[in-house]
């Protein structure tokens, strides 16, 4: 029957979001340490993994367009696989954002930080879970959990306020932190959207499970 | 007020109960697409809307169905009825005669004569149903002559020629290839302008394509019926899903 194919596909479909989603997931971790670290060896690492992602990407992409002409999906298959191509996008921006923060690292690593860091890992945490979970609901068609990574988005935003309100006391502090100050409110605002990429992903997660794009208030 | 209402329709051949209380409107000058698994009831209910089951032996049909508010099983004329509901069927049935004996056909059944008269019945009735360019200089010529796509259109034009306010048409691509088929589907988005469309389809993407509502049939019920972009991006139904993602059926 056509429809054994199909699901096959389907379910390829689906380990390549995995994949894709274990890639991002990587990147941000290992971003986030390089970051902690000063480490110019992995933050060169996470360049590489965005690469890999770009890849996953065009892959994914291939295999939906695949499906739409050969399979001609309706109903929730068609929200399945546009739903896929849709997160895919977004996925992808959080691998570049993930680079772009590994190459602040590489600018920043000369010089040690002027005050520990404590609210960017902090968002980085809560983004690798916003990834994570957004996924993982679209895996398991699991509705909850995808608005719930939409509701988490406050903690990220909430987390970014701190680091700003931290960032300007350094500044009032000495001016001359001014400069380092500037590169991490750049890393903690690449955080903060790569919050805003996970919550479009889990928005097509709610698409794909109820037909309707619940846009964000 | 809807071209079509039907109310609690039912209908058997015999024992076999084929439509089971079916109740719905077609909107005038819209498509209306029939879908489900065969031996569904939807053929059964598109015939019985120009009153096709009347000559089955064993038939029987109760229920309601109004044509602008008129029962057409007890308040119009059968020869009426089905000048004012028109059907193509899947394979194309011209009649062995001329092209332009087969549009003039059912006009001169309805009494008229006059030459000038038949021949702008057949210059229109061919021109919408978009094959005039192709017919114009062999209107003479045995319409077994046309290819089947041709022919398919010609039954439509035959079917128009008498001025009907419904086109039915039972799965009036399935004979034709990929490009005939596109004329046939341009044809009839065109022709809802001016009449209203039932159509019996197997290809869910021709009911996509073309159709404004969607019903869906299963075991002589009428399951789901809706928006056709609801019914094939969001069905209401399981069993509805299940037919039209292949998952049975």
């Amino acid at each position: 029957m056509m429809r054994s194919k199909f699901d096959e596909q389907l379910s390829q479909l689906n380990n390549m979001l995995i994949e894709m989603g274990t890639l991002i997931e990587t990147a941000i971790a290992l971003a986030t340490q390089a970051l902690r670290e000063q480490d110019i060896r992995l933050a060169k690492k996470v360049v590489e993994y965005d690469q890999e992602i770009d890849q996953k990407e065009q892959d994914v992409e291939a295999l939906c367009l695949k499906l739409l002409l050969r399979q001609q999906p309706v109903a929730r298959d068609l929200r399945l696989v546009s739903s896929a191509l849709k997160m895919i996008t977004d996925m992808e921006r959080i691998g570049d954002q993930a680079a772009d923060i590994a190459e602040i690292t590489i600018m920043l690593a000369g010089t040690p930080y002027v005050k520990k860091l404590e609210h960017i890992p902090q968002m980085a945490q809560a983004t690798v879970k916003m990834v994570t979970d957004s996924i993982d609901a679209f895996v398991k068609k699991n509705l909850e959990l995808a608005r719930s990574v939409i509701e988490y988005d406050d903690v990220v935003d909430d987390l970014f306020v701190a680091v700003r309100s931290d960032l300007i006391e350094l500044i009032r502090a000495d001016i001359a932190y001014g400069e380092q100050a500037m590169d991490l409110l750049m890393i903690a605002k690449y955080f903060e959207r790569i919050g805003d990429h996970a919550v479009n992903i889990a928005e097509w997660v709610v698409f794909s499970i109820t037909g309707r794009h619940e846009k964000e208030g | 007020m809807d071209k079509f209402i039907l109310r609690n329709v039912e209908l058997w051949y015999n024992d076999f109960k084929a439509l089971k209380d079916v109740s719905m409107d077609v909107e005038r000058n819209s498509i209306t697409a029939f879908i489900g698994p065969s031996g569904c009831g939807k053929s059964t209910l598109l015939k019985s809307l120009n009153r096709m089951n009347d000559l089955i032996e064993g038939c029987k049909i109760m229920g309601d169905f109004l044509l602008d508010g008129e029962n057409i099983y007890e308040d119009i004329d059968v020869n009426m009825l089905r000048k004012r509901v028109g059907m193509v069927f899947q394979k194309p049935n011209p009649f062995p005669m001329s092209i332009y004996d087969n549009i003039a056909f059912g006009p001169r059944t309805h009494g008229i004569r006059s030459k000038y008269k038949l021949d702008e019945i057949v210059e229109k009735a061919l021109r919408d149903a978009a094959i005039w360019d192709e017919a114009k200089d062999r209107l003479k010529k045995s319409a077994l002559s046309l290819s089947g796509g041709q022919q398919q259109r010609l039954c439509i034009a035959r079917a128009l020629s008498v001025s009907p306010d419904v086109l039915l048409m039972d799965e009036p691509t399935s004979a034709l290839d990929p490009i005939s088929t596109s004329k046939i589907e341009d044809l009839v988005m065109e022709l809802k302008k001016q009449y209203t469309v039932v159509i019996v389809t197997h290809n869910m993407q021709q009911a996509t394509r073309i159709s404004d509502r969607t019903g869906f049939f299963l075991l002589g019920e009428l399951v789901e019926f809706g928006d056709s972009e609801q019914v094939f991006s969001m069905p209401r139904d399981k069993r509805c899903e299940d037919y039209i993602t292949g998952r049975f059926g």
